[in-house]
């Protein structure tokens, strides 16, 4: 039995250090690459702030899906039902607020309710009857895709209640008025000081125990890039209307489902489960609840993104939701999680739904047609799987 | 086969080791677990190619260089191996012609193929329809199908790792029958199996295979052989100071099991344990001695929360006071922990490194209201890696890059650190190597004198003998035998596992 011994008193490399995380940036470059190559290819509409509102309106309902998703598949299992339900739980919501004029607050904490309702229906069967979640999320799919065809009768029922409609195409208020929103970049601001203020306690934290390994001008690189990111962002957002709702809505999210994943035991055990569940069950840890929590989530999440694409869009046909569970699957393995369960992402993730989500965009301001987007997605997709795949492979 | 010697990375587990096989002849090769006859025949049948191992194979007066496991069966060597290798949803026909259908340009000739099963069912004295599903056959006549299989492929050479292990008393009487017949129709055996009656009825020779050498070759024609003279042969080794010494500071019972029964998990009237009771006090280490498929394994695991088996009964006491061990949970609650035999599957998660494997059972001991306090987990892991010596580049090394010693003490740390007071070890040492084995046997010694309970279940006798203070022998699922370990010895061990046989 050969021992392992990898030297890491030996001091900060910094050439070593980025090897060894390549891969946690090669995601990240990919995505800015992919924008940088869109700028140049619709001649600079791209980062124009309509386009950058637009691309978060666009993808906000695929990313939140993406965190239940992700969650999901790092346990090992998968769910198909996410696109059906969502148009389901739109076309509830039209149904109580238009045809019944229920208030749309009461009617929006139904749907979430019955979101995770229909989550915690499909989780039972996977996680106490042990039927492979592909079967029962296909049943799923199947069922709320009738289900909302009935709920509204095969027509479409709009318009929404003003307040509803305010998830989507609602801003935050700027007191201040004029053409810049101030209130938008001083909350980008406030942000981008909150998220490095913790990275550099985080590091001081762990140079007081030894344990910092990320070489200071990465460490420093690292939140100058942040400080840009999101300040420029901010500014973008602010020459236009400002930040909207939905936007809010999906950071306040990502930040949670990171906290999630990284800091409580709850994600600790989802991970331990989707990389071996034998061995987290002997543990003491009750693997089936925890299977049953997690479609609970996604089904809340897959109900939270029918509403805004509902609202979006202002009326709940039929068709809405249809293929949304492709590309929230495709972002989940875009951004690094593993078919086989136990490893994954949350910002991965994201940062896979936003280049499924810049592609869809830049394409079509390019007019690219609909068919050769999806080929040219679907290369994407592959690629991205099987460079993962490849340099796995080869760092053993 | 002359002179073969096969080395695993690290261990030795053949060296110089001669087997010759007659013509028409049935010959037993016995040895404990582990003495390397699974090992040997591996090599005989290439599941290890020519060239992985040192020595020659001569087989019908030619030196043989199998690649791979269907030159040997081109040869006429076939191995059947301890867990049936049939489809169980397919039929017998088609499992016997599996790979050599009766076909013509890929398209099957049905007729033929149960015309000719039939024929080889009947010279296995099987009687059932060729159509039959495998998965409604039993073991015994699922063992006479794997033989037909072998007949179909024209054997010379048969090989049957552990054949009669899961068969009833009738069945095994007929497999032997079988063999025997086979001989008078000039096709040798290899028997390999643990029940030295057996090898006693049929046998015409003995071979006995004892850490990874030939001891003896037996003659019983020649001879009169008793079963004392093998078993003396099987276990015949003095113990060294491979055990760290033992200062048993004994208390109070523990744990008391009373009464315990378990039935197969898919079969149900298959009745696995039978009316276990048996005891652990405070500071005690126990063994659990017993033949691979004994049942041991089996019963911990239901004991440990129900995690094998159904229809469990019984009683469990612990501190006196009986115990609800109806879940993990709650077995864990009532202080009782589990170390799997099988750390790969059942013990670690591999893709993790040792920090969060260390503290997956006890997560609550370094979290609060369920956020993880990443420094105090930090020095958790720490601190048993210091403790227990787990050699690593750090506590951030995935557990899949450990050697399996290394392995072995994280799972101990997370048992350790989950805070229980009775560990029930499965195999503590299987696969790990004299040292680690050394530090494992210390870590036990260790913690029953914080005056944990420790049980040990082993395959090893003289490990069992070197580490316990009290012994339980079990054998086809029932506790056959209780003895101090100041006065066991492998003989008695041995015996007693014959002696409930033969009843």
């Amino acid at each position: 039995m050969s021992e392992i011994t990898v030297q890491t008193e030996a001091k900060p490399d910094i050439l070593r250090f980025v090897k060894a995380h390549i891969r946690d940036y090669a995601l990240l470059l990919s995505l800015l690459a992919i924008m940088v190559f869109f700028q140049f290819t619709t001649s600079g509409t791209l980062f124009m702030p309509v386009n950058m509102t637009n691309i978060i309106l666009q993808n906000s309902y695929i990313v939140i899906m993406a965190l239940g998703m992700l969650l999901i598949i790092v346990a090992g299992h998968i769910d198909l039902s996410v696109g059906s339900v969502s148009g389901f739980i739109g076309a509830v919501a039209a149904v109580m607020m238009v045809s019944w004029k229920i208030d749309p607050f009461l009617s929006m904490f139904v749907c979430l309710a019955l979101g995770a309702t229909i989550g915690g229906l499909q989780g039972f069967f996977v996680a106490y009857h042990k039927i492979p979640a592909f079967i029962v999320t296909l049943a799923g799919m199947l069922i709320f895709k009738g289900l909302a065809l009935t709920v509204l009768g095969g027509a479409s029922v709009g318009p929404f209640p003003r307040e509803f409609q305010l998830l989507s195409s609602g801003y935050i208020p700027d007191p201040f008025g004029g053409s810049f929103n101030m209130v938008a970049m001083l909350i980008g601001a406030i942000v981008t000081a909150v998220i490095i203020y913790f990275n550099y306690r985080e590091r001081l934290n762990q140079q007081e125990h030894g344990l910092a390994e990320e070489p200071d001008i990465i460490f420093y690189g690292r939140n100058l890039l942040i400080a840009i990111a999101f300040l420029g962002f901010s500014f973008l957002m602010a020459r236009y209307k400002g930040l909207p709702n939905v936007l809010i809505v999906m950071f306040a999210l990502i930040a949670l489902f990171v906290f999630i994943t990284t800091n409580t035991t709850v994600g600790r055990r989802i991970y331990a489960m989707g990389g071996n569940e034998k061995a987290t069950k002997l543990s003491g840890i009750n693997t089936e609840k925890l299977t049953f929590l997690i479609f609970v989530i996604m089904g809340a999440l897959a109900a939270l993104a029918g509403l805004i694409f509902a609202a979006r869009l202002n009326v709940a046909t039929p068709k809405a939701g249809l293929g949304f569970e492709l590309d929230v699957i495709a972002a989940c393995f875009i951004g690094g999680a593993a078919t086989t369960g136990g490893v994954g992402k949350v910002i991965g993730a994201v940062i896979g739904a936003f280049i499924m989500g810049v592609m869809n965009n830049g394409m079509s301001i390019m007019g690219v047609g609909i068919d050769w987007q999806q080929v040219i997605k679907g290369t994407v997709l592959m690629l991205a799987v099987f460079l993962d795949v490849y340099y796995k492979n080869k760092a053993r | 086969m002359r002179g073969i010697t096969k080395t695993f990375p690290g261990v030795k587990a053949l060296t110089d080791v001669n087997l010759a096989i007659m013509p028409a002849e049935i010959h037993a090769v016995v040895g404990e677990n582990g003495a390397g006859k699974s090992t040997l025949m591996k090599v005989l049948s290439g599941v290890y190619p020519h060239g992985s191992y040192d020595g020659e194979i001569v087989f019908d007066g030619a030196g043989r260089k199998f690649a791979t496991i269907s030159d040997s069966e081109t040869a006429g060597i076939i191995i059947i191996h301890q867990e049936l290798a049939l489809v169980p949803l397919l039929s017998i026909a088609e499992n016997i012609f599996l790979g050599h259908e009766t076909a013509k340009r890929g398209v099957i000739d049905w007729f033929e193929a149960f015309r000719r099963a039939a024929e080889l069912l009947k010279k296995v004295g099987l009687k059932e329809h060729p159509n039959t599903l495998i998965t409604n056959l039993g073991t015994g006549k699922q063992q006479l199908v794997e033989i037909a299989k072998a007949l179909n492929k024209k054997v010379k050479l048969l090989i049957l790792d552990e054949p009669t292990s899961s068969l009833n008393e009738t069945d095994s009487n007929k497999l032997l029958t079988l063999l025997k017949e086979f001989r008078a129709h000039g096709i040798s055996s290899i028997l390999i199996t643990h029940k030295l009656n057996e090898v006693m009825k049929v046998a015409d020779r003995i071979t006995i295979l004892r850490d990874g050498r030939t001891v003896d070759t037996l003659d019983t024609s020649t001879a009169k052989v008793s079963e004392d003279r093998i078993i003396k042969a099987m276990v015949g080794r003095e113990l060294t100071d491979l055990y760290p010494q033992r200062h048993a500071k004994i208390g109070e019972t523990i744990l008391e099991v009373k009464d315990w029964n378990v039935f197969h998990p898919l079969h149900a009237e298959r009745h696995l344990i039978r009316n276990v009771r048996f005891n652990v006090r405070k500071g005690e280490v126990v063994g659990i001695a017993g033949l691979m498929g004994a049942g041991r394994t089996e019963f911990a695991m239901s004991l440990f929360g129900r995690a094998y088996g159904q229809k469990i009964s019984g009683e469990v006491k612990i501190h006196g006071r009986k115990a609800d061990v109806s879940s993990i949970p709650k077995a864990m609650a009532a202080g009782l922990a589990y170390v799997t035999e099988d750390r790969k599957t059942y013990g670690l998660v591999l893709i993790d490194h040792i920090k969060h494997n260390v503290t997956l059972a006890n997560l609550d001991g370094v979290s609060s209201r369920g956020v993880i306090d990443d420094l105090k987990e930090l020095a958790v892991a720490n601190k048993y890696r210091k403790d227990l010596a787990i050699r690593c580049s750090g506590v951030y090394q995935t557990t899949v890059n450990l050697s399996g010693g290394n392995q072995q003490k994280v799972v101990l740390s997370k048992w350790l650190f989950s805070g229980t007071d009775i560990l029930i070890l499965d195999e503590p040492t299987r696969g790990i190597d004299v040292g680690a084995k050394y530090e494992i046997y210390s870590i036990i010694n260790a913690l029953a004198e914080q005056g944990k309970a420790v049980i040990v279940i082993s395959s090893e006798m003289p490990e069992l003998l070197g580490i316990s203070d009290r012994l339980y022998v079990m054998n086809e699922g029932r506790f056959v035998a209780e003895m101090a370990t100041a006065e066991a010895t492998q003989e008695k061990i041995m015996r007693a596992i014959m002696n409930s046989w033969e009843k």
